[in-house]
């Protein structure tokens, strides 16, 4: 099975160990995530102005690369790429004015047609492959590994995008228990870490890290897993600065869920933990999880 | 903080008191609004209604966004006071902390009870300002460690919300 895939500029930078691990894992599922050619960056946030239609270029544009596969699906791995390209993809669509504003100032291009249908690899997982068979693949259950899975915003909001209910989102629950894990729900599973505030108020986001982290500490989880580069960098790194505001602060790693298939489908080459800055190796250890070193 | 929710108003022929709970200073202050055609159908709640998309006008005050809002303590005007004071066409809104915190995170979006978009207005209020030419950060007083450290979403994203 081969979907056209939309990589965004984060995956080739700070979150490699994403695309890694899902390139690796996909293919162990017999998905083939084919990177687009020539693609630009989506522009990381929807423009949310009315009249800004300019802003709605660069996603339109991934659009027409992902149309000319032949093909009417385009997998993406990070939430904001998704989020950006599926209210852009809605948004033509609805308004046949503005699609053709749009094709028409980009005359150099084949016209867009509204065709493609945006998805996140974790709606590939649940409603192509699905879980049952994930749990099939698993080759080293992550048994007695305590997870909390956090959503943060984009993949669950606002509705018209929203890959599961925006309200009671079980998708990241569902897939971390075929993997075998023990799943910690927490009420902050959801709570925003942020974004983009990231920029120039640390002291922000860094508090709500310790929030959301806290909630899963308390109830006694080792790991958070995530499915967006930004709640990572915000939840990981922003620990540095958690730490100096609340000294009692339990650290804590936080993972990609395709981080954790790779691990229980034994494909330890594709890990990549050693560019997190709160390690999660040494919990995977213990719990017998992490062969060698 | 969390509690309080909606603000009071009260109308009288030609003013409206609004009670503005500031978070950080906690006391309820009596803001005296003059009330005219000219504020509440002016030139400022037409631009904010046609760039935001949202109507303003629905919101009763149910204050369900404040309650849900993750940056609540961090903000000078709450969600719906936000909203409240838009609709009595209040162009000091525009000077609020409020719509730098918002984070659009959509939160407010999905249980608004008459389906107001705030992260919309809040960019609409946000881009009457930048759209004055006037940055709201300056990119280049970020230290470059930071700059290595950030992932580009981050960089980008920030630089969409907060510069001209």
């Amino acid at each position: 099975m081969k979907f056209p895939y939309y990589p965004g500029c984060t995956l080739k930078a700070q979150a490699k160990n994403f695309e890694i691990s899902a390139l690796t894992t996909c293919a162990y599922l017999g998905i083939e995530l084919e990177e687009l050619d020539k693609w630009n960056c989506c522009g990381t946030v929807y423009s949310l102005a009315t009249d800004d239609l300019m802003k709605q270029v660069a996603p339109i544009r991934v659009l027409i690369r992902a149309m000319e596969k032949g093909q009417n699906e385009l997998v993406t791995l990070c939430a904001m790429c998704y989020n950006t390209l599926a209210r852009a993809n809605l948004l033509v669509r609805a308004d046949e004015e503005k699609m053709e504003k749009l094709n028409s100032f980009m005359d150099d291009e084949p016209d867009y047609d509204g065709s493609v249908r945006v998805l996140h690899l974790l709606q590939v997982l649940k409603d192509i492959i699905g879980f049952e068979i994930i749990m099939q693949k698993v080759v080293r259950p992550l048994k007695g590994l305590r997870v909390s899975p956090y959503y943060g915003c984009l993949l669950i909001r606002p509705k018209g995008v929203a890959i599961d209910d925006p309200r009671d989102p079980r998708i990241l629950e569902d897939l971390l228990s075929a993997l075998g894990t023990d799943v910690i729900g927490t009420p902050e599973r959801a709570t925003c870490c942020g974004s983009y505030l990231t920029i120039d108020r640390k002291e922000v986001v860094a508090d709500n890290a310790y929030r959301i982290i806290m909630a899963s500490v308390e109830r006694g989880a080792e790991l958070l897993v995530t499915s967006c580069p930004l709640c990572f960098f915000n939840l990981d790194s922003r620990q540095k600065e958690a730490k100096k505001l609340h000294p009692e602060m339990k650290q804590v790693p936080i993972v990609y869920f395709t981080q954790l298939m790779a691990l229980a489908f034994g494909l330890e080459d594709s890990l990549g933990f050693e560019s997190h800055y709160v390690d999660p190796r040494p919990v995977l250890k213990e719990k017998g999880l992490l062969g060698g070193s | 903080m969390r509690n309080i929710l909606a603000d009071s108003s009260f109308c009288s022929r030609n003013s409206v008191v609004i009670k503005v709970f500031y978070v950080k200073k906690g006391q309820p202050i009596d803001m005296v609004f003059p009330l005219s055609k000219e504020n509440i159908r002016g030139r400022f709640v037409n631009k904010v209604l046609e760039l935001s998309g949202q109507d303003i006008f629905a919101c009763y005050q149910c204050g369900k966004c404040s309650a849900l809002c993750p940056s609540l303590e961090r903000m000078d005007l709450l969600p719906n006071q936000l909203v409240r004071m838009v609709q009595f066409g209040r162009e000091e809104v525009l000077g609020s902390k409020t719509i730098w915190i918002c984070s659009s995170c959509f939160s407010c979006a999905v249980e608004c009870p008459k389906g107001i978009d705030i992260a919309s207005l809040a960019e609409a209020l946000r881009l009457m300002q930048l759209r004055l030419n006037v940055d709201h950060l300056d990119l280049n007083k970020i230290p470059t460690e930071d700059l290595e450290e950030l992932p580009p979403i981050a960089i980008v994203g920030g630089a969409r919300k907060f510069t001209a």
